[in-house]
């Protein structure tokens, strides 16, 4: 029984870590870069919509105006701090930048809505489900639904449209995608707008699902997404999806089974296993360099 | 130029020894304490409570005939809630010619004035400096518990009170407070009639889902979770612990204090927590509602907690002074010997508690006081 329980448990945690790593997955298979300050995108997302709800709005036209609002600052984010980076010597330069964001987004946080604990109200309505003693809650509900969608959509968008097709030929080869007539700076913009618009709907479930808003409530959850995407083969949709919700369960088991202090020690551990066995991750291409 | 200079600092140091003269001259017939504590920036409110209340002691004091006849002279030092201004505000208090220092408000000011005065073999009571290290030194004594010595309060509540028969701790592995505080409660708990079923941690990089360790302690069939943490990740724990239908008592210490301010917190899910507490303004006794009201009509204000910690803080001074007998033209070292000596003599009662002693280390023993939540505000039992 409480085997279940603690299932459930990883499944709700893993989805919300699926959901934020999709947008670092789809930001780094296309632009090939860290975008460390995803985040703090998903934490602005998450007090967009706090303050939209608090002042009167309706769920969701409050997560579309957040979808909105994160979409303009990930696209301003990459036109100030990454494009005149990119074709810097070092990919360490536009890495490094990345860091900076994200402190400079959590400080502004800091600034405008002080490090005073906020709690959220969770927009999902959506009654718990009670099967024989189990308890799944309408967020979990939602927030793996999401990710499914996003999955599917994303996938379906990048094979099947021109925009899409063209991130694709972006991802394999700037140049070349150049020369074909690709806008590639209008590619890569796209990209982050897209990855921002998931981080926004990202930290909306992450704090209807864990209601608790500070200006670093989206750092921790970041990182632990991003080794969740690495986890599932950085780069690959499903990948990100299957990663997160493989590293829920393993935290929640980690906790369950072996120790409540060793929980985050033991993620690390599994995740250095996969890697040693499995470079690229689980759904990983393995790209051959040719000379 | 360089003669009028000249001219100008020998005056100033002239005039500079004739007010020290005059302050040691005027030093005899009074006892000069003083305060350091916050009253403008981000803790301001614990600087202005404690201000307030040790004034007010010290009026009250002073109508009543003083301490062995003499009258009190109280001055109140700014710092800000900063260490390196708490050691200017404690150089200026002692420039002033104060004898004895009730302060300072918060532990790392309190830690590093606690330095200097040590050195200075100077008295100082603090009533809310709760880190083990702000009353390092033998002339250093407090008004509240220390961070650890909560667990070991809690536990002998719980205990006391017959709270619980199966206890569960949730508390933070990588946090001072919380694993101090936890590792004193365990310590106690084996001297208590209950038992600590299950001892759950997380850490500042898990602290979104705590479904394991609630889920651990409805197994174990725990009827009480103790929460030595801060209120954002009680707040947290709360909000999943009723989503799983797990209604416990829930009982912290003061790092809970403020759950009820969280910005949209539903306060409803907080009823019936209880946390260890010093002090609660509506408590029913005659010594608590005579400090209330005349602290409300003084500075038209409820007295949180450290108001009362200093309030104590005073007559705890005053207490320790009759018993060594003192007199104002002691010097600061000789008073600090006699009350080091004194204050583990004396018995107090006070608002914090009844019956406190003292030991040689500076840490006060009491009975602890609990406070329950109910409809949405802190409650005496």
């Amino acid at each position: 029984m409480s085997f279940l329980n603690y299932l459930i448990s990883g499944i709700s945690l893993g989805s919300v870590y699926a959901i934020i790593a999709l947008g670092y997955t789809m930001v780094y298979g296309i632009a090939k870069m860290l975008n460390f300050a995803h985040g703090d995108v998903i934490m602005v997302g998450a007090y967009v919509v706090f303050y939209s709800t608090a002042a009167g709005m309706p769920a969701i036209p409050a997560v579309l105006l957040s979808v909105v609002i994160c979409t303009v600052l990930g696209m301003a984010i990459e036109a100030v701090a990454y494009r005149p980076l990119r074709s810097a010597a070092s990919p360490l330069a536009v890495l490094i930048t990345a860091i900076g964001v994200s402190y400079l987004l959590q400080n502004l946080a800091l600034l405008f809505w002080s490090s005073n604990t906020k709690s959220f109200t969770s927009v999902v309505k959506i009654p718990a489900l009670k099967v024989a003693g189990l308890n799944i809650s309408g967020e979990t509900i939602v927030t793996i639904a999401a990710c499914i969608l996003i999955v599917v959509g994303l996938t379906l968008f990048i094979n099947k449209t021109k925009p899409g097709q063209a991130m694709l030929a972006v991802s394999e080869d700037k140049g070349a995608a150049q020369l074909m007539g690709i806008n590639v700076n209008a590619t890569i913009a796209l990209t982050f707008a897209i990855g921002s618009g998931l981080a926004a709907i990202a930290g909306v479930l992450l704090c209807s699902a864990y209601p608790s808003l500070t200006p670093y409530t989206g750092s921790m959850p970041g990182i632990k997404a991003f080794v969740a995407a690495v986890f599932g083969g950085i780069g690959s949709i499903p990948g990100a999806m299957i990663g997160g919700i493989l590293l829920g369960i393993i935290e929640i088991f980690g906790k369950a089974y072996i120790s409540s202090q060793m929980a985050d020690a033991i993620v690390f551990a599994v995740l250095i296993v996969v890697l040693l066995v499995k470079p690229t991750g689980l759904l990983g291409k393995q790209i051959q360099e040719k000379v | 130029m360089r003669k009028l200079t000249k001219a100008v600092s020998v005056a100033a140091a002239v005039a500079m020894t004739a007010t020290c003269f005059s302050t040691t001259a005027f030093a005899d017939d009074t006892f000069k304490i003083g305060g350091i504590g916050p009253i403008t920036g981000g803790a301001a409110v614990y600087g202005q409570a404690v201000m307030n209340a040790s004034q007010m002691a010290a009026d009250e004091i002073n109508a009543a005939g003083g301490i062995n006849g003499y009258q009190i002279e109280f001055n109140f030092q700014d710092d800000e809630h900063d260490a390196e201004k708490s050691v200017n505000a404690y150089n200026t208090l002692k420039d002033w010619g104060m004898q004895m220092l009730l302060g300072t408000v918060t532990s790392t000011p309190c830690t590093a004035v606690e330095g200097e005065a040590a050195n200075d073999n100077m008295f100082l009571l603090t009533p809310s400096g709760s880190a083990v290290e702000s009353i390092s030194g033998d002339n250093a004594f407090r008004v509240c518990f220390s961070d650890p010595n909560q667990g070991t309060a809690s536990a002998q509540y719980i205990g006391e009170n017959g709270l619980a028969e199966k206890v569960a701790v949730i508390y933070n592995s990588s946090d001072v407070y919380s694993s101090g505080i936890y590792n004193t409660f365990a310590t106690e708990a084996a001297n208590q009639p209950f038992e600590i079923v299950s001892a759950e941690a997380f850490t500042e990089d898990s602290k979104t889902d705590f479904s394991v360790q609630l889920q651990k302690a409805k197994d174990a069939g725990a009827d009480m979770v103790f929460l030595p943490i801060y209120y954002t990740e009680a707040s947290l724990i709360l909000t999943q612990a009723a989503s799983m239908d797990y209604a416990p008592t829930f009982f912290g210490c003061d790092g809970l204090d403020g759950i009820l301010a969280v910005e949209g917190f539903d306060t409803s899910l907080a009823e019936g927590v209880m946390l260890l507490t010093p002090f609660a303004a509506d408590a029913k006794d005659e010594q608590t509602q005579a400090f209330v009201s005349s602290y409300k009509e003084k500075f038209g204000d409820t007295p949180i907690q450290f108001a009362a910690d200093a309030y104590d803080g005073m007559y705890i001074i005053k207490a320790a002074a009759e018993k060594a007998g003192l007199t104002p033209d002691m010097d600061a070292s000789a008073i600090c010997d006699a009350m080091k000596t004194a204050m583990t003599e004396i018995t107090y009662d006070g608002l914090t508690g009844s019956g406190m002693t003292w030991s040689a280390d500076g840490e006060p023993d009491k009975a602890p006081k609990a406070v329950v939540i109910k409809d949405g505000a802190y409650t005496a039992q």
